[in-house]
């Protein structure tokens, strides 16, 4: 879908990054100064590389080599800007239109209409008024609906939700997940946040210092514990697919059925039958050497010690296999040394059905 | 009092017909200046910054000199564009209004290049990004965005236009009905016995056509600005 290569450098920083990236949405993640902004620029047309090659969908975009370097106007990019930079001069409705004033209807694609647009983003109130008065939520819903309606090959979203609040960022969300579900344009979304990337995500780039750490399929980055440090102390964690088996509205909580057992989780907002995407951070499970008894946890998942990583001050993360998929475990060396975990140890892990947060739930 | 007698009445007419075209021929080009100003960088910049802020700091008379000797029948420009274009500047209403371009020119730059380095650059870059090329991008996205600069430096300009004095007697001089605009019609007043109440009429008219302008074109400047800024007009 997307390749990209370039080299790039402004003052000190430098960037030499080299990933490709499959249908869906791909996060570009790393701390802030990793560069996830620069890629985009250099994606968008707007920076220019020392040199590189990048194509999207089969169209070379930028190769230093071949002397080929489209200007951004033509490049067919969609870009969401973190600031939603709508031009203020302009009604919503007028900046919703603007790039679709300059795309032409493309071979093999259905020209999304605005009245389409305007339904899934749920900005049909807001079409006669001016950006100056739109809260952030709705300036991002406008800003994503004008990129989208300028007919892109590619999307990028650069940290959109970094300037809403918490129920603004749950709304933008959703509507990023009816994007990826229902346009079906490929996405490149530019986050610091692990919820955000987990919810959306089907492949992660992690960068650090202008570099790519690491690239691969949402699931298995979550869990690789090497990774931990780019992470962020707090933020280890495992993701598993499931689906919803069954949700019992007397005590609130769904049972979501996944290869290594079943797990509940309280306030799911997803009907049976329908996949989810669970995010389980590694300090919310404990591990018992016997199926304990009498305790309030709900979720008692059997699996083996597969890894003990190395250890962060008092605390060891633990990578616990239960019937192929990963459980990352957030416990104390004592603890490790106590029960003598070590890998190919049968092990029972614990996890809270609280915390289980509706945060931590999105559809796969 | 309220009554102009013909004479007045030319001499009124003339000022905005050579102030109005002083400004309306000087526009484009204090755009393109101001832009090449605020936006590129090329050997001579500061050099051309300081030549199109020369008529501001000279003597209006050096202006008129200079406009003379280059556009001036025998002039090199004057004479080059009388023959192959018809237009002739030399003692004519045309050559008024050329030298209030000229002298209103800074003022227009000035205005126009601080509101473009005023504009968000992020703007214009998620215009390209839609698909806008460089022309569309200042025509749909620069343009407005700075209307309120242009605004501005038009009525700066046409303000200096109406006032200009120095510049246009030396270059044009001071005939009835082609060049004597309300400056030059007054100065001519005050030069003949007993014209003192003929020229103080004329100050006055001055005054509140200055005043009118001034604040029409105030009112044109909250308007775009409240739009430019994306409020709910």
């Amino acid at each position: 879908m997307l390749d990209f290569k370039a080299r790039f450098h402004a003052g000190r920083f430098e960037l030499d990054c080299a990933f490709t990236t499959d249908p869906g949405v791909t996060a570009l993640f790393g701390r802030s100064g990793a560069g996830k902004s620069t890629v985009l620029g250099l994606i968008a047309g707007l920076v220019r590389p020392a040199e590189g090659r990048i194509v999207v969908d089969g169209r070379v975009l930028y190769d230093s080599k071949a002397a080929i370097d489209v200007p951004a106007h033509r490049r067919r990019v969609g870009y969401v800007f973190q600031d939603s930079r709508l031009l203020p001069h302009l009604t919503v409705r007028q900046n919703l239109l603007y790039g679709r004033f300059f795309s032409r209807p493309r071979n093999g694609y259905s020209r999304l209409s605005l009245e389409s647009i305007v339904e899934l983003l749920g900005v049909g109130h807001l079409l006669e008024r001016r950006p100056g008065s739109l809260s952030g939520g709705e300036r991002q819903r406008v800003a994503i609906g004008r990129a989208l309606l300028s007919q892109p090959a590619l999307l990028l979203l650069d940290e959109p939700l970094a300037s809403l609040d918490a129920p603004r960022k749950a709304e933008i969300l959703y509507y990023i997940e009816r994007l990826r579900d229902e346009v079906k344009i490929p996405i490149v979304y530019v986050s610091h946040s692990i919820e955000e990337v987990v919810r959306l995500a089907d492949t992660v780039v992690l960068l650090s210092e202008g570099r790519v750490v690491e690239s691969g399929p949402l699931a298995q980055m979550a869990s690789r514990m090497e990774l931990r440090g780019y992470l962020g102390r707090f933020e280890g964690g495992a993701v598993i697919e499931a689906h919803v088996a069954e949700q019992d509205l007397a005590s609130g909580l769904a049972r979501l059925d996944f290869a290594g057992g079943s797990l509940y989780a309280p306030d799911v907002d997803a009907l049976v039958g329908e996949r989810v995407r669970v995010r389980i951070r590694a300090r919310d499970v404990s591990l018992a050497t016997e199926r304990p008894h009498a305790i309030s946890m709900l979720n008692v998942i059997p699996g083996t010690v597969a890894e003990v990583g190395d250890a962060v001050g008092a605390s060891v993360d633990v990578r616990v296999d239960s019937a192929g998929t990963s459980l990352l475990a957030r416990i104390t060396r004592k603890s490790v040394a106590d029960l003598g975990l070590a890998p190919g140890r049968p092990v029972f892990a614990l996890v809270k059905a609280v915390a289980i947060d509706r945060h931590s739930v999105g559809y796969a | 009092m309220l009554s102009l007698t013909p004479a007045e009445t030319q001499a009124l007419l003339l000022s905005l017909k050579v102030a109005f075209w002083s400004v309306a021929a000087s526009l484009p080009f204090a755009v393109a200046l101001a832009w090449l100003l605020s936006r590129r960088r090329f050997p001579g910049k500061s050099l051309l910054d300081a030549v199109v802020h020369l008529p501001l700091v000279l003597p209006p008379v050096v202006v008129g000199y200079f406009l003379l000797l280059l556009f001036g029948r025998r002039g090199p420009i004057g004479a080059f564009l009388e023959e192959y274009l018809g237009i002739t500047f030399a003692f004519s209403w045309t050559g008024a209004a050329l030298a209030c371009a000229v002298m209103g020119l800074p003022l227009l730059v000035r205005a126009v290049r601080q509101s473009l380095d005023a504009v968000d650059r992020g703007l214009e870059a998620a215009a390209a990004t839609l698909g806008a090329s460089p022309a569309w991008v200042f025509a749909s996205v620069t343009l407005p965005l700075i209307l309120p600069g242009i605004l501005t430096g038009m009525l700066l300009s046409f303000a200096r236009s109406l006032g200009e004095f120095g510049a246009t007697i030396t270059f044009v001089s001071n005939i009835p009905g082609e060049t004597q605009t309300l400056p030059l019609a007054i100065y001519a007043f005050t030069q003949v016995p007993g014209g003192d109440a003929q020229a103080l009429r004329l100050c006055i008219l001055s005054i509140l056509l200055s005043l009118g302008a001034l604040m029409a074109s105030e009112m044109l400047v909250r308007r775009a600005t409240a739009r430019a800024a994306g409020h709910d007009a």
